[in-house]
């Protein structure tokens, strides 16, 4: 499956040839400062693609942008062929597009086994009338419930399945953010810096995880820091800076890769990447 | 999940900040303001008629108003006080009939519409109902306002005019904005008490000038301020702090603000009294015709300082080191800590800042009109709006939208009823929000 | 002797008509703010809804229930008003909008200009005569020793706590069910629940809804309780003070808004009757009986920020599930 990533030519914006994501001309700009300006980009379906660059270098922006959790000033994109710009992030999820949080995002006042319930998909109990009528969604929970248990399993989170997820450890709570998006039933996940602030010895167990996941056929897409982790799991590196796609290919190929370096090298003077959800109110803007 | 010994710190600086602030309300209560004046104020309770007789802005004195019930109850004859101000408790609801002596009028001021020297109206049980007669001193300034739908006879004078009022008002509404603006942009935390601190500024000032001192108001105005500065830094230190030490979110700081407003302006109410009251200086002043149009000395002097508060936070926020800080742990708390900036020490400031902003406004905005003890919960409903049209957290933006808004009010009562002048400034702030919801100079996109 | 009647007093106002109405707004603020993190300011217009839909239905000569019925479809479209240019945006805009709101719609209410639909700000009054022609329980007094209420006092009670508890039973239901889990969900955290895939918008624009028709009942029943209707009841403190309740009892359980409208209402009672007779009694010098109702609302203030401070999670909620973050 992945083999045929190794014929295609290691250019920026190079076709695939089996892409389940395709990004054209997306463009993200704060006040005059361009955050992502993509020109095509194309994600193969099944594989583990990394995104990396330095800081302030647009990824997080750009899977903002991709997710409907930011609005780009332009471009399209499509997922499995269909398009997807313009639409609410909500309709981005359940087209299969289910990305996690660089910050864990745990619900932490409802139990561990609630917040894998609450993200599987096409329950009809979340629909307010039919909530009323238990007999309705009855079945769908029970089956959901199975499905979580296996997963909190898969993922060593059983004994926590009854505690409030606010109760978690930082690393549980990375865990439960990647068990409570498989539990949508995605086709492709987005992680936002999955290892980031956690124990070496989880590190690898979450590495493990990713590649089990592409192996079970799902694409991964994955914003990481740790080039160890990302050399050795990925299929495919994407570096971007200041925005743009400056090199994509296999990891050996992308590390080899002079522009690569310089825009390492180059962003030890670059300014500090600013939190790129809106931040809660417009700081004083003078 | 803090540290126990932290934790118990916050409790206990909590504890000491809330006793110690009920200790100074309570004192405060006890020395408040139970001067004569209150006696003489209707009772709540029961019910009455009052009013006030002004011509333009300047009350009418020595005029006889004449109150009778219509199934013979009271009848009472009373003269208007130096305010234009007369009011006739009653012991029952009836119907009465209420009439003006228009041979008491000063010569050169005459009833606006001349059969209605008499009005016959139900009073209800508790209710203190306001009677209005419309004056005019033959400029015709209370006509334009019964027929003002008519476009064609539009007196440009007084549109002039009330662009003037509308500046003044939204000079001080902006004044007030940006004090609740600056405590967001660097807090985070909407705070719904500014309200009652900009009435403390107000009722503070008119302590000192016509309480417990004869002070005069500029001078009174300065120790209010200074008490403000106090209270802002009280608040803080005694009461959010120690909050936002354990982590309490944000929407549990709003309902703590809620419950501080609620409070501050029940108190106010007790102790400064339910009617409003005036400053002993600038009060009565008439209009002064500058050829373009006619405006108070008091309203140019408002618009002045005013404006030069605003120019000084404006010269503090872009060339002192403070100023670079508050922009800085607005922008990003946590950069800011990490580039050795106490955030602590900024918050603390902008409290203080934010809390004598408010105070300056209330203390101008009673120049104008009285002083009342829910005068500032009125105005925070307009420094929403204000913040929300010019741009939440921005530092300019509320000066922006409030000077927009100020001259919208005043000037819609041209074509459309006083009680709808309001209603006009929230509605923008509603628009606002459906089609730009970052306001005038909000410049990134919210998204959800 | 007077303590006790003072204490008997407070005990009658903690299950009266006036904790009933808090009760059941508050039901319908749990709602929005317990379960779906809504920081609505604005409960009070729903009431209005309620209240004047009743009475301006029965002024204009139709029947009562369909007064109610109507006033219930009036906070539909006021949730529409509030959610529309507030719910896609940061929480605390909904708390601006819906404060604002509700102060238009009051002051539209008793402006001069309306007075020939809303009568201004005389109201209505005497517009309940349906309500209580269908009272079964027969005249006299109920109750032991000094704690009676009349027949007609009765049946709002009757009525009123009935209304409760078919409301808390709703809630009950809807939070059992994965529609409420969902609520849960967007309260700790709407951008997750989000890129699970669901509308978190229409779950708030349903949450407010539902809870403001609760209110609107309130607003109703409050209306034929008094049989009086005047704008200047429905001020923004009587939202507040619906937060106290809901906060003293509780935020986010099912049983809280009740037992916080009861508290709330025997403290304020209990501590106006003690102030009453330390005033008639010249102990208390400083304060005169027109301040009580005054006092009211800074026990009210009082007890909201004590509240945060000392016990977020009221009388019910368990201490993780505070208002606390972390």
């Amino acid at each position: 499956m992945t083999e045929v990533l190794n014929a295609i030519p290691t250019v920026p914006g190079v076709p695939k040839p089996d892409p389940i994501l395709v990004v054209d001309g997306l463009h993200r700009a704060f006040g005059g400062l361009d955050a992502v300006a993509v020109e095509h980009l194309e994600v193969q379906r099944g594989c583990i693609t990394s995104l990396i660059g330095p800081n302030g270098a647009g990824k997080t922006t750009f899977f903002n942008c991709l997710t409907g959790f930011d609005r780009p000033q332009g471009g399209t994109w499509s997922f499995d062929g269909k398009p997807l710009h313009g639409r609410f992030a909500y309709q981005i999820a359940r087209r299969g597009l289910v990305r996690t949080f660089q910050l864990t995002k745990a619900l932490a006042r409802l139990t561990v086994t609630d917040n894998m319930l609450l993200a599987a998909r096409d329950n009809p109990g979340e629909r307010l009338y039919a909530s009323l009528i238990p007999a309705i969604w009855r079945d769908t929970e029970a089956r959901n419930r199975d499905r979580a248990r296996e997963l909190l399993d898969r993922f060593e989170l059983s004994h926590m399945a009854g505690e409030l997820a606010g109760t978690l450890s930082g690393g549980q709570r990375k865990l439960l953010e990647m068990a409570r998006a498989l539990m949508t039933d995605p086709s492709a996940i987005l992680l936002d810096e999955p290892m980031a602030g956690v124990n070496p010895r989880l590190a690898q167990s979450l590495a493990s995880h990713i590649q089990e996941l592409r192996d079970n056929g799902l694409t991964v897409i994955l914003i990481e820091h740790d080039m160890d982790v990302v050399m050795g799991i990925s299929d495919w590196v994407v570096c971007m800076a200041e925005g743009r796609v400056i090199s994509e290919g296999p990891p050996a190929t992308v590390r080899a890769d002079p522009a690569v370096i310089d825009a390492y090298l180059g962003a030890r003077h670059a300014p500090q990447e600013t939190s790129s959800r809106p931040d809660p109110g417009e700081p004083l803007g003078i | 999940m803090y540290p126990n010994e932290q934790a118990r710190a916050c409790h206990r600086a909590l504890r000491v900040g809330i006793v110690s602030g009920l200790l100074f309300l309570l004192m405060a209560a006890l020395g408040g303001p139970h001067d004569p004046a209150m006696a003489q104020e209707p009772p709540t309770p029961g019910q009455g008629v009052s009013g006030q007789l002004v011509v333009g802005s300047d009350p009418v004195e020595g005029v006889t108003i004449e109150v009778a019930g219509t199934s013979g109850a009271d009848v009472a004859t009373v003269e208007t006080d130096d305010e234009g101000a007369w009011s006739v408790p009653l012991t029952s609801p009836d119907t009465y009939e209420i009439s003006i002596d228009v041979d008491t009028l000063p010569d050169g001021v005459a009833l606006a519409d001349p059969e209605r020297d008499s009005l016959t109206l139900p009073v209800r049980e508790g209710q203190n109902r306001i009677i209005i007669f419309q004056l005019t001193d033959g400029e015709g300034s209370a006509e334009d306002e019964e027929d003002g739908f008519d476009f064609i006879g539009l007196d440009f004078k007084r549109l002039a005019s009330l662009t003037v009022d509308g500046v003044r008002f939204g000079i001080v509404i902006g004044v007030m904005a940006m004090g609740l603006s600056l405590i967001f942009g660097v807090t985070g935390l909407i705070n719904f008490a500014h309200g009652e601190l900009v009435t403390f500024g107000a009722i503070m000032a008119w302590l000192f000038n016509a309480g417990w001192f004869r002070f005069p108001l500029l001078i009174a105005a300065l120790c209010a301020l200074v008490l403000a500065a106090v209270l802002g830094g009280g608040l803080e230190l005694g009461l959010v702090r120690p909050l936002r030490r354990r982590r309490t979110s944000n929407i549990a700081l709003i309902v703590v603000t809620i419950g501080l407003s609620e409070f501050l302006r029940s108190f106010y109410q007790v102790t400064f009294g339910p009617l409003p009251k005036s400053y002993r200086d600038y009060a009565i002043q008439r209009e002064a015709d500058l050829g373009l149009f006619a405006v108070t000395p008091k309203t140019l002097g408002i618009i002045a300082i005013g404006a030069l508060a605003i120019l000084l936070v404006a010269l503090v926020l872009q060339r002192t080191r403070l100023g670079t800080a508050m922009r800085a742990v607005a922008d990003n708390k946590d950069l800011a800590a990490a580039s050795g900036i106490d955030v602590q020490r900024v918050v603390l400031h902008v409290w203080i800042l934010g809390t004598v902003l408010a105070a300056l406004g209330g203390i101008l905005l009673g120049v104008t009109q009285k002083v009342e003890y829910d005068m500032g919960f009125k105005a925070l409903l307009l420094m929403f709006a204000a913040v929300v049209v010019g741009g939440l957290g921005t530092a300019y933006g509320p000066l922006l939208g409030a000077l927009l808004l100020g001259i919208v009010t005043q000037v819609s009562t041209l074509w459309f009823p006083t009680e709808f002048k309001f209603v006009f400034a929230l509605l923008a702030l509603i628009l606002m929000l459906v089609f730009r919801p970052q306001g005038i100079l909000g410049r990134r996109e919210r998204v959800g | 002797m007077d303590a006790v009647n003072v204490l008997l007093d407070a005990l009658r106002t903690s299950v009266g008509p006036q904790a009933i109405v808090f009760a059941l707004a508050g039901v319908g603020l749990n709602l929005q703010f317990g379960y779906a993190g809504l920081l609505n300011f604005g409960q009070v217009a729903f009431m209005l809804a309620g209240a004047y839909g009743a009475s301006m239905t029965v002024d204009a000569g139709g029947p009562l229930w369909l007064g109610i019925v109507l006033g219930m479809l009036a906070a539909l479209v006021i949730a529409m008003l509030f959610g529309l240019p507030a719910l896609r945006l940061r929480a605390d805009y909904l708390a601006i909008v819906t404060i604002s709101v509700g102060e238009i719609i009051r002051l539209v209410v008793r402006s001069s200009t309306f007075e020939p639909i809303t009568n201004g700000v005389f109201g209505y009054r005497d517009f309940a005569g349906w309500f209580y022609d269908i009272n079964p329980i027969p005249g006299g007094r109920y109750g032991f020793g000094g704690f009676t209420f009349s027949e007609r006092r009765l049946w709002v009670i009757v009525v009123g706590w009935g209304l409760v508890a078919v409301a808390s039973l709703l809630v009950f239901w809807l939070m059992r069910s994965p529609w409420g889990r969902v609520l849960e969900g967007v309260r700790e955290d709407e951008d997750a629940v989000r890129s699970m895939g669901k509308n978190v918008f229409m779950y708030k624009l349903q949450a407010l809804a539902i809870g403001g028709v609760m209110a609107a009942v309130a607003g109703s029943l409050r209306a034929m309780d008094t049989e009086a209707v005047r704008p200047d009841f429905f001020f923004t403190i009587i939202t507040f003070t619906i937060y106290a309740a809901v906060i003293l009892g509780g935020a986010g359980t099912i049983l809280g808004p009740a037992l916080g409208a009861m508290a709330l209402w025997f403290v304020v009672s209990f501590s106006e009757g003690i102030l009453r007779l330390g005033i008639d009694s010249g102990v208390v010098e400083f304060l005169s009986l027109e301040d009580l109702a005054a006092i009211r609302f800074m026990i009210v203030g009082l007890v909201l920020i004590l509240l945060v401070v000392f016990r977020p999670q009221g009388l019910l909620g368990r201490r993780e599930a505070g208002l606390i973050d972390d």
